[in-house]
């Protein structure tokens, strides 16, 4: 059987011969989010796991706070903050196999730096240098999305076209619970189950669409719910507790790569700090509900399994703190330094070979830069470059 | 046009003719959208392909135009080529996102680590008595947006020759297909299709000393007409057919107009804010000193496209593409 001749099963006939359509129940999510930290469940995942989650979360908040800082230096145009879901953002990235492929929003470059990228490379589109400052083959990284939910269907034809070609490659994407309202949410994941493509869909539920709340966004009962009406399952998970995210995208990736299509995965998470250095959260929300979800922090709630079962002492603590914090100095270092940049890089990469046009306005634009330099009593090049 | 007596052969076929052959030269070509599979298509462009190479290849998409874009986005990023099918030119407005935000830039947004070459068949304008939402000559929209290519063609061998290019092409093109020449026939020979010009250059179609008529699309069949009627009023006109309106051939252009001195632009789209508008700056900035006259246009009207039983009123035809011509100012030549 090829690819596309996988079809679901809704066909209606005509009324005499109606049968009752079958309970969709298997697709529903769990009345409450997957949990695992703290329960019997915890006891079966591999300490070594645990443990580096534990400290791929402190490198991650660390990570949110010098980025937050770098905005206050003006060294990023703007930074919006996974401070408070870096559980999601760092289960994301250790689940995927190094051939599976990552879609990430504009809040997920914590989720691509926990895969490997150079932080500074996946800051450059929030310091304004360039767009994507990295060739996304080398992670495996999709270029950060900024038009919400549009990097959904990229995903889905990633996904397709890898098992097209009989590759064992997965695509992960990632987005908002505000991202769920958009056409391009709702259009990726049918095409998705129709097409029973090898992706799985993380919504971070991280309560609010800048200032929009969740209630305002939607009415469905869950938005793990709207997996049900694509014809794929929903999955409900606590998105602060690292371990239930990785072990729910886990089984949702394996799903996906052994030819069972995609998934929704809902987590329930909270944004600590405001939309970006640029919102005031203080005009949307109180300090009791961000206090209350302060005490369900992920990092202290996987410390505290870690702690209660002598799985992590305090030099462990350090040593975590050690890393993110030489993790912290090195982007400090390196986005103190002015970035390099060339005007006539404007021109380089708009089409394959450039139109005469083009031609045109580069010399104009060359031209513009020799006379500046000249101005300023430089050799042409210095001022180019 | 070849001597060689061949079978004529409707563009649409000739279309058709070019899928299949770039299917079967490359693996990674695929052909997805609304109807392109079972069906081939609403006006039989796709006809056979999915026979031939299967519904992995030829697929049948849901209807859903950004996720039909969308999709095909992530399976170029994969390394495969799509052709893409919007079955109205109305209909591909959903696909405007995917489109304009990442199909037109992702290639720069990279750094040219992820060109997208992907194929986007548009059949457009009108003339087919299409009710409302099936006859749009939406090419402005196109040519405002850096990073993509606009070609379109107005003849059976340029219909194959051009799609082959777009489809070679790394760049995404926007392949727009006039539906009223779908129809027109011309002798073609499938098995040896003639090299054509390449993507942004254009071809003058018929050669005068008069005046240009600039054009393409559907509207170089009319300014043909036009130039053969104008023969009785004494002027013999050259009639430029653009082929890709980006990349915009302004030298062929331009050395027509400074040959004959004068230049109507003709186009089904409307006047303000189209195509017509940049051409005649174009041309004027290059060619002031040879203009005899203002370069004019003849455009749709700068309407909403009329209902079917009206369009005749709304499109160029020849005699306002003659009334253009006799006010290009020939008081001066006597």
């Amino acid at each position: 059987m090829t690819v596309m001749e996988q079809r679901g099963a809704y066909r209606p006939t005509p009324p005499p011969a109606w049968q009752p359509r079958t309970d969709p129940a298997p697709l529903l999510p769990d009345a409450l989010p997957h949990r695992v930290l703290g329960t019997e469940a915890a006891e079966r995942v591999d300490p070594d796991l645990l443990r580096r989650l534990y400290a791929e979360l402190v490198r991650g908040r660390r990570y949110n706070a010098q980025a937050t800082a770098l905005t206050k230096q003006g060294r990023l145009a703007v930074y919006p903050s996974s401070t408070g879901q870096e559980a999601c953002e760092v289960a994301a990235a250790l689940v995927l196999e190094e051939r599976d492929w990552l879609f990430p929003s504009y809040r997920d470059t914590l989720a691509a730096v926990a895969r490997g990228l150079d932080p500074v490379k996946a800051l450059t589109l929030l310091r304004g240098d360039w767009h994507t400052g990295y060739d996304p083959h080398e992670h495996r990284v999709a270029p950060l999305c900024t038009p919400l939910a549009t990097q959904l269907p990229h995903a889905v034809g990633l996904a397709h076209a890898a098992r097209l070609k009989g590759d064992d490659v997965v695509a992960l994407a990632l987005v908002g619970d505000g991202g769920t309202s958009e056409g391009d949410f709702h259009e990726a994941l049918n095409f998705a189950a129709v097409w029973q493509a090898p992706v799985v869909f993380l919504v971070q539920n991280n309560g609010f669409a800048i200032s929009v709340p969740l209630a305002k966004q939607t009415a469905a009962p869950s938005l793990a719910h709207k997996a049900v009406g694509y014809g794929m399952p929903g999955r409900l998970v606590d998105g602060n507790d690292a371990a239930a995210v990785h072990e729910v995208l886990s089984e949702a990736i394996a799903h996906a790569r052994g030819g069972g299509g995609p998934t929704l995965v809902e987590a329930v998470t909270y944004r600590m700090e405001a939309h970006t250095n640029a919102d005031d959260d203080k005009r949307y929300r109180g300090d009791a509900e961000v206090e209350a979800w302060r005490a369900h922090d992920p990092i202290a709630l996987l410390e505290h399994e870690l702690t209660e079962r002598g799985l992590l002492d305090e030099a462990g603590m350090q040593a975590a703190r050690e890393d993110a914090e030489a993790m912290a100095a090195d982007l400090r270092e390196r986005m103190n330094q002015d970035p390099v940049l060339d005007p006539m890089d404007l021109f380089a990469h708009v089409y394959a070979q450039p139109t005469t046009q083009l031609l045109e306005q580069e010399a104009q634009l060359q031209a513009e830069l020799d006379a500046e330099a000249r101005h300023h009593g430089d050799e042409p090049e210095g001022a180019a470059r | 046009m070849t001597t060689v007596a061949v079978k004529p052969a409707t563009m649409a076929q000739a279309l058709g003719r070019a899928l299949r052959d770039a299917m079967a030269d490359d693996p990674a070509v695929h052909v997805m959208g609304e109807d392109v599979g079972t069906l081939g298509g609403v006006f039989r462009v796709t006809d056979g392909l999915a026979k031939e190479f299967g519904e992995d290849r030829v697929t049948d998409t849901p209807l859903a135009e950004a996720g039909i874009l969308g999709t095909a986005v992530g399976m170029a990023m994969y390394g495969l080529r799509p052709v893409v099918e919007m079955q109205f030119d109305a209909f591909a407005y959903p696909a405007f996102e995917q489109l304009i935000s990442h199909v037109a830039r992702m290639r720069n947004r990279t750094r040219g680590a992820m060109p997208l070459p992907i194929t986007i068949r548009v059949p457009y304008g009108g003339g087919i008595g299409g009710v409302e939402h099936h006859s749009d000559s939406s090419e402005a929209y196109y040519m405002a947006t850096p990073g993509l290519h606009v070609v379109t063609p107005a003849t059976v061998a340029d219909a194959y020759g051009l799609l082959r290019a777009a489809i070679a092409s790394d760049d995404p093109v926007v392949f727009l297909e006039p539906k009223r020449l779908y129809w027109s026939k011309d002798s073609w020979n499938p098995d040896e299709p003639q090299t054509v010009e390449p993507i942004g250059r254009a071809v003058v179609r018929r050669s005068g000393r008069s005046a240009t008529l600039i054009t393409y699309g559907p509207s170089v069949p009319v300014c043909l007409e036009a130039a053969e009627a104008a023969r009785a009023e004494g002027w013999d006109l050259e009639v430029v057919d653009l082929r890709s309106l980006v990349p915009f051939d302004d030298e062929t252009v331009s050395a027509s107009v400074r040959r004959t001195g004068r230049a109507v632009v003709v186009h089904e789209s409307g006047s303000f804010g189209g195509p017509g508008g940049e051409i005649a700056a174009r041309v004027t900035e290059r060619c002031f000193h040879y203009l005899e006259a203002p370069v004019l246009r003849v455009a749709g009207f700068d309407i909403p496209y009329p209902p079917p039983m009206l369009e005749r009123h709304h499109l160029p035809g020849v005699d306002r593409i003659l009334d253009a011509v006799a006010r290009l100012q020939w008081e001066a030549e006597s």
